[in-house]
């Protein structure tokens, strides 16, 4: 056995890339929750195609998956990856822009025959391979398919269901490299395939294979050693942004007593929010796929007026359609939590690429003054604690609010330090109580110290009252068409969310000098980064801050008086100046804008280089 | 079900609002006769929810003294299933027009019908777009003049039952707002069925569409203009009951009782999907020659399909009993998880 040197890294970058049918995602999160078990700390980025099966071998259907864990804390996927796994030459063409010099490409030569070179659109008589070209880094070229095939030959098998196991080999080599223990990814075989025990053997035995390979074969001098992160003492688990903000819609549920009622049609990316909870009926959540966009938000306003905790989700195209909805919500005042995950738009976009440009829409996106409270998560694990707030308020207030997350945190994933039950607040919840008949007439639009109506539901005596799209009298509900009531109805709902801001948290500083040169003032899933990017300033000697919002309508209260305690604010935006907008509008600062439209994340390096741009 | 104490009667069901419909408006003969309808099915008033969408016909809940929702345009099938579904304990009935649920809610009324969730839904048919001051509606006839067909409309019509059958429906009656009597007794058969029920009702727009239903409705061509079906019985209209429908294989015919013995005639049978929808298709223009007579009552009734929100709570129902008593703490955690010391 060659002399193999152990290294120790703080932490390490590995992208997966292959075809979109080459299983790159299933590889991607199997290593991620064998690391998120051992202890690291993690941030991931899965990156794939709209389509299913995009065409084969084109450099349109290549899929990735990026893993940035280490032994300190960590905040994004990572800039640039020291490792690439390239299933084939158009993922190798992709994604070589992500590789850092002299890092590592694990190259399955079989997908860089003739036929995949066309493919991926290389010119004949090239083949980076053995060209030269990619001099730069540490190339490893394996024949997956080969010895794949040659370790399957006896499985009885087809080709087709062989070549599916390729993504294993890569696995038990990564895991040999960074020397992981295989148990969780053996469980979750034998987990998944224990109706089909040949394919379950099947996998079970590239997976070794690919160990086995990095442990005899003399290609690799070096194997890695990361050790676990030094997080917060506690208990663990690895949670993608949807996953998350499904629990916290099922923990308010539980935390309010009502029943969850889901209105919603699939969407990219929010559908799995929808396969989550529908697994989850025992807990009293209730799913209905509806026939479109506009079935999905009215069936949760007939459930919330049923009394049910109601709520729709979607993607900004969805959001679209449910406008007129959003706004009888509104004059209904009825709670309703309106879940966005944000893609790159306008239009059908870009659906799996990940973008902030939906703020303006749930701001502004409605006829008439419609004003919503809005809610965004910053973070996967941030889900869970967001999608319950945006539930809480809409009970306490009987108001429609927006949660707001986007397909990065919605895919991405996070080791969570999840809350117990008992450390959840109750969201107290009561509904109007039934009157006899001698008792004064019931006012549906009668109010509360937080402006809120009485919630009285169909099947309580007495209480037999109408609602609708049309204007209401204040106090009565009754149909008005009074110049002086609507007017004061439009600014009694304007100051009903403004007063959420006596029960929502302050805005904190996430970073930095409470007063100085800079603040980055950003919000939802740009979070990771630009808090890598506002240490790595400090860390140089800079005067910069970084405060992240999570309440968006309306700002934590002295939102306004913190902002004016640095010389420059800069919003950095996956969009094209939002945010930037409505501080600016709100707080009259000189806010500078500092967008990225590409549908991908902010890279720390780039937010850095920007703010010492700025501050020159 | 509670057994209501105090007899309610049609009193009870009327709100404190003013009825805004023009005057003459057949909306007000509906009206009414829900009100007299309701009182008499026993059932505690403060269960009955009317949802509605947009259109004269949707005002219908404020003249109601029961819970109701005026929504928006199309939508109240959506509105109504989400609250049905989450709440089927409840009395829940969708009042729409031929704009609302024809048109802007055609999505909406299909799949609810496809569904069969256990909505009673009146549908006033008059033909035309009132609130919105007289353009023509998808169930206006072909070449009608309005406001927006100046020359003539080139729309063909939907033929909302024939609609209905097509989309799966349970239970598909017609009547008229000029006959309370019947309408009383399709509306009680609409609350008996469970699932959706739909009860189209030719309503007389008395100012943007005067007279659309005179045929069938007034008395010197009603009885040659349309046929009730009852059930079991034979299919017979004409001055004098003179005139009955006979099935030549598949092919109705006009018959003379002269002619013919009542035994030979077609017998109305509610169950009889395919003759219901022979009937669905009774819709001739009355001016055609040899047309057929307008069929009014219930063309078809199926009493065995189960309904939405039944299946969807017992689906429900069913987990909860598997599952047992569910554990936050344990949904929180997920399968995998590990502590940090």
């Amino acid at each position: 056995m060659n002399q193999i040197i152990e290294k120790e890294l703080e932490s390490v970058v590995i992208r997966f890339a292959g075809d979109s049918g080459d299983g790159m995602q299933l590889t991607g999160t199997q290593f991620t929750n064998a690391a998120a078990l051992f202890g690291n700390d993690l941030a991931t980025f899965p990156d794939f195609p709209a389509e299913i099966r995009a065409p084969q071998g084109t450099l349109a259907g290549v899929s990735g998956f990026q893993i940035h864990f280490g032994s300190t804390a960590i905040h994004t996927p990572g800039d640039q990856c020291d490792v690439l796994v390239a299933m084939n030459v158009a993922a190798l063409k992709a994604n070589i822009r992500h590789l850092k010099t002299g890092g590592v490409i694990i190259a399955n030569s079989d997908g860089f025959d003739a036929k995949n070179m066309r493919l991926a659109n290389v010119p004949e008589n090239q083949n980076p391979l053995t060209d030269g070209s990619l001099a730069k880094y540490d190339l490893k070229t394996i024949d997956v398919t080969k010895i794949t095939r040659s370790a399957l030959a006896d499985s009885g098998l087809g080709v087709k269901e062989i070549d599916r196991c390729k993504n294993m080999f890569v696995l038990g080599l990564i895991y040999w490299m960074y020397n992981r223990s295989m148990d969780s990814s053996i469980n979750f075989i034998k987990d998944k395939f224990r109706k089909k025990e040949a394919v379950m053997n099947a996998n079970l035995k590239v997976l070794q294979a690919g160990w086995n390979y990095g442990e005899t074969t003399e290609m690799f001098a070096n194997r890695f050693k990361v050790a676990p992160a030094k997080m917060a003492p506690g208990v663990y688990r690895s949670v993608m942004g949807n996953e998350a903000a499904a629990l916290g819609l099922v923990a308010a549920s539980q935390q309010c007593g009502l029943p969850l009622f889901y209105g919603t049609y699939p969407i990219t990316p929010a559908s799995d929010i929808l396969h989550e909870l529908s697994k989850y009926k025992h807990f009293d959540v209730k799913t209905f796929q509806a026939e479109d966009e506009i079935a999905g938000i009215c069936s949760a306003i007939g459930a919330a007026f049923g009394g049910n905790l109601a709520i729709t989700g979607s993607s900004g195209p969805g959001i679209a359609l449910k406008t007129e909805a959003i706004g009888l919500a509104t004059m209904l005042e009825l709670p309703l939590v309106v879940v966005n995950i944000q893609r790159a738009g306008p239009s059908t976009g870009m659906p799996t690429k990940t973008e902030q440009a939906d703020l303006l829409q749930s701001y502004y996106g409605r006829n008439g003054e419609c004003p919503v409270v809005i809610v965004a998560a910053q973070s996967p694990a941030d889900c869970f604690e967001m999608a319950f707030e945006a539930c809480r308020i809409a009970l306490n207030h009987m108001i429609p609010v927006f949660f707001l997350s986007d397909g990065y945190i919605a895919n991405g994933a996070e080791p969570w330090r999840f809350p117990k039950q008992a450390d959840l607040p109750k969201i107290p919840v009561s509904f109007a109580s039934e009157r006899k008949a001698d008792e004064p007439k019931f006012m549906p639009y009668e109010r509360n110290e937080k402006l809120g109506r009485p919630w009285a539901i169909p099947g309580t005596k007495g209480l037999e009252h109408r609602i609708g799209g049309i204007e209401k009298q204040n106090i009565t509900g009754n149909i008005s068409y009074d110049p002086v009531n609507h007017e004061q109805m439009v600014h009694l709902r304007q100051e009903k969310v403004d007063l959420v801001a006596n029960y929502i948290p302050e805005q904190t500083i996430d970073s930095g000098p409470e007063q100085g040169d800079l603040l980055m003032l950003g919000w939802g899933g740009t979070y990771g980064a630009l808090k890598t990017a506002a240490g790595m300033l400090q860390r140089e000697g800079y005067s910069v801050a970084h405060a992240h919002v999570r309440y968006l309508s309306p700002f934590p209260k002295n939102l306004g008086e913190l902002l004016s305690k640095y010389k420059t604010v800069v919003v950095p935006e996956l969009n094209n100046g939002q945010l930037v907008k409505i501080i600016r509008d709100k707080y009259y600062v000189d806010a500078i804008p500092y967008n990225k439209i590409q549908g991908q994340p902010f890279m720390a390096n780039e937010v850095v280089a920007k703010i010492k741009e700025i501050l020159a | 079900m509670d057994v209501v104490d105090n007899k309610l009667t049609s009193k009870d069901f009327v709100s404190d609002q003013e009825v805004r419909w023009c005057p003459g408006c057949g909306d007000y003969s509906i009206l009414k006769q829900v009100q007299t309808v309701l009182p008499d099915l026993g059932r505690p008033k403060e269960e009955f929810v009317f949802i509605s969408g947009i259109g004269c016909s949707s005002r219908f809940p404020y003249y109601m003294d029961t819970y109701g929702m005026h929504s928006i345009h199309g939508r109240a099938a959506a509105i109504a299933t989400g609250l049905k579904a989450s709440r089927p304990e409840l009395s829940v009935w969708m009042v729409t027009g031929d704009g609302d649920s024809m048109s802007i809610g055609g999505n909406h009324f299909i799949h609810m019908l496809r569904r069969n969730i256990d909505l009673n839904v009146l549908l006033f048919n008059n033909q035309i777009y009132g609130l919105t001051k007289g353009q023509y509606s998808p169930t206006s006839e072909k070449g009608k003049v309005t406001k927006s067909s100046p020359y003539g409309s080139v729309d063909y019509s939907f033929n909302p039952v024939a609609l209905s059958l097509g989309a799966d429906a349970t239970f598909v009656a017609r009547t008229m707002d000029r006959d309370p009597k019947h309408q009383q007794a399709m509306i009680r058969r609409a609350y008996e069925h469970t699932g959706t029920s739909l009860v189209e009702i030719y309503q007389n727009c008395s100012v943007f569409n005067d007279g659309a239903f005179e045929v069938f409705t007034e008395k010197g061509t009603k009885k040659l203009e349309t046929l009730f079906m009852e059930h079991g019985k034979p299919l017979v209209f004409g001055e004098n009951n003179d005139k009955g429908i006979k099935l030549d294989g598949f092919k109705p015919v006009i018959v003379n009782l002269s002619e013919v013995s009542a035994n030979d005639l077609w017998i109305h049978d509610e169950y009889d999907l395919v003759k219901a929808t022979l009937l669905s298709r009774f819709y001739d223009d009355p001016e055609v020659e040899g047309h057929f007579p307008r069929p009014f009552g219930v063309f078809y009734v199926n009493p065995d399909k189960a309904s939405y929100d039944h299946l969807f709570n017992d689906q429900i129902n069913h987990i909860k009993e598997l599952k047992g008593t569910p554990n936050l703490d344990k949904l929180i955690a997920g399968n995998e998880t590990w502590v940090v010391n």
